[in-house]
């Protein structure tokens, strides 16, 4: 088993064990740290494949988040409420089911993935960047603006939404339930990694020109990539949602893009647990140094300047060395 | 006379005041290697990029296989069987030899968008894959990362990835550049096996990888194709001598 097989262990075993204890402890506050550092994990794990495999720089992926939760939000009011969602050409009711939740928000992701990719895939570099961030912002807007699910207040859910067979509302069942998400999301990832896709999409990061060479077109794939990637992301946003039950315009903003950025590169970019390792150690600082002073993100920023100076690939880099691959 | 693989017919392309193209036309036959030869800022990359796709041509006809493919892109011509090697490698370095082989075979293949089996451990791909590294020379590299290759390996890296497509015409340019002599003496045996799976068009600057590999050889300056002949007719040739090997006729 290779190094970084070995710390991926770790780090999925370490995941498990500190709520356990904590739940153990009676310290339900630490389950829920636990459950936002995972949920913030699989929204790394989406923009990885964007950004770690695929090169993608999208500073935009809170697009995605946003419309996660405001999935989850949408669907959820309307059935507190009572009030259908639609009453014609048919009628669709609202939910406070979880997984019809997540597949309307991955869907609805999905789309504004293949959206927002098919334009700004037309760029790249700096205006990739810069272009991804406009529509994530044009959503912002969208969002404070629109009086109906809240505006500017954003939209409360009283009560969490439910799963067949689980107590949501006990700490330590939703955050089983987000922890499994967690690993099928990261299987999710290695699968499209190994797959002939990932191959060509890693490919076509590092020599375009050779994948268009060999008849595939570098486009496709990325489009491709971009939507996985942000159907992943929306994901995480109807479980950050249901985990707060609170929707607002703050999860489309420039700074949750720049966070989940910042999980990625912190524990290692294109690292299949690069952002476990990134989403936790964040959520530890934002914790400890949170608790010291109200400046915290000053430490934090040194911090991923260090990661990026000197640590090759992140946390999982420094740990595991380069990356061993074979079969 | 054999029907060409690949025909440049009239083909144009200026940049601004500068006529890269000037109605160039050549053809590639079944079963040789065409050599295209000329000095420096002759449009001898203008022209491969017209071919490839990468440039469309402002006039003239590119057909390949019998069919026009003057308005189609890279990607298309790629899957039609036009297989490139680039002048300067163009290769994943990060990744492994095998995998940089098997992206050929996954495009060939028509793979990309397959999502469930690993790439290394699909027995179709990694047969065709290891036959090209066999083929080449490098299937004892297959585990090394292109970037830790020698110069001379990813030159033949290249023609590796190219040979996955199954070709049905060659297009490299300058595999040769910045080998030693015995490395060209490698590839120059190298690209004599490939002539009998498919016609190759060659740029070359190696004037003895020409000469020993080349049935015709073309000549092109200043965008213009001046001379189409056998070696001989090309040593002999007054006019080559002067504009291309620089010599006092």
């Amino acid at each position: 088993m290779s190094r970084e097989a070995v710390l991926n262990l770790i780090l999925a075993a370490g995941f498990l064990v500190f709520p356990l204890w904590a739940w153990m402890a009676e310290e339900p506050f630490l389950i829920t740290l636990a459950t936002r550092a995972a949920i913030f994990a699989i929204a790394g794990v989406g923009l990885n494949i964007a950004l770690g495999y695929g090169g993608l720089v999208s500073l935009g992926h809170a697009a995605f988040f946003g419309i996660g939760g405001y999935a989850m939000g949408i669907l959820a009011s309307h059935a507190q409420t009572y009030t259908p969602l639609l009453e014609w050409p048919f009628l669709v009711e609202g939910t406070k089911s979880m997984p019809v939740i997540w597949i309307v928000a991955m869907l609805a992701s999905a789309l504004a993935a293949l959206a927002i990719g098919a334009l700004s895939l037309r760029t790249s570099g700096a205006y990739f960047i810069m272009i991804t961030l406009a529509f994530a912002q044009m959503l912002y807007y969208f969002a404070i603006s629109w009086p109906a699910y809240g505006g500017e207040d954003g939209l409360p859910i009283y009560v969490r939404n439910g799963f067949p067979g689980l107590n949501t509302l006990d700490p330590i069942q939703f955050f089983a339930l987000v922890y499994a998400l967690m690993l099928a999301t990261i299987a999710v990832a290695a699968l499209v990694r190994r797959a002939p896709f990932g191959l060509a999409l890693n490919a076509a990061r590092q020599a375009p020109e050779r994948v268009r060479a060999v008849g595939i077109s570098p486009y496709r794939l990325r489009l491709a990539a971009f939507a996985i990637s942000g159907t992943i992301t929306g994901l995480a946003g109807a479980l950050f949602a249901d985990l707060n039950r609170f929707v607002s315009p703050a999860m489309f903003s420039w700074q949750t893009s720049g966070e989940i950025m910042v999980f990625v590169i912190l524990g290692g970019t294109a690292r299949l647990f690069g952002p476990v390792a990134g989403a936790a150690l964040f959520i530890a600082l934002e914790h400890l140094l949170g608790g010291v002073s109200d400046y915290w993100h000053v430490f934090l920023g040194a911090l991923l300047l260090l990661v990026v100076l000197f640590g090759r690939n992140g946390v999982v880099g420094i740990l595991a060395g380069q990356e061993a691959r074979r079969g | 006379m054999a029907e060409p693989v690949l025909a440049v017919e009239g083909v144009c392309k200026s940049f601004g005041m500068v006529r890269a193209s000037d109605n160039v036309t050549l053809d590639l036959r079944p079963g040789e290697i065409h050599a295209l030869i000329g000095p420096n800022g002759a449009g001898k990359s203008t022209l491969i990029e017209q071919i490839c796709g990468g440039l469309e041509p402002d006039a003239g006809r590119i057909t390949f296989l019998g069919r026009d493919v003057t308005g189609l892109g890279t990607v298309q011509r790629a899957r039609m069987g036009l297989a490139r090697t680039f002048q300067i490698s163009a290769l994943a370095m990060e990744d492994t030899v095998i995998e940089n082989v098997l992206l050929g075979a996954v495009g060939a293949a028509g793979g990309a968008f397959r999502f469930l089996r690993s790439a290394l451990r699909d027995r179709a791909f990694r047969a065709r894959a290891e036959a090209a590294l066999e083929q080449v020379g490098l299937a004892e590299e297959r585990w090394m990362r292109a970037g830790d290759l020698s110069h001379g390996q990813r030159r033949a890296l290249e023609v590796a990835v190219a040979l996955t497509l199954s070709p049905r015409a060659f297009l490299m340019d300058e595999p040769m550049a910045g080998l030693g002599a015995s490395g060209s003496q490698r590839m120059t045996g190298l690209l004599r096996e490939l002539k009998a799976q498919a016609p190759i068009l060659l740029i070359e600057h190696d004037m003895d990888a020409v000469f020993s590999l080349a049935d015709r050889v073309s000549v092109l300056v200043q965008g213009r194709v001046i001379f189409t002949g056998s070696v001989a007719e090309i040593r002999a040739h007054p006019e080559v001598r002067r504009a291309y090997l620089g010599e006092d006729a």
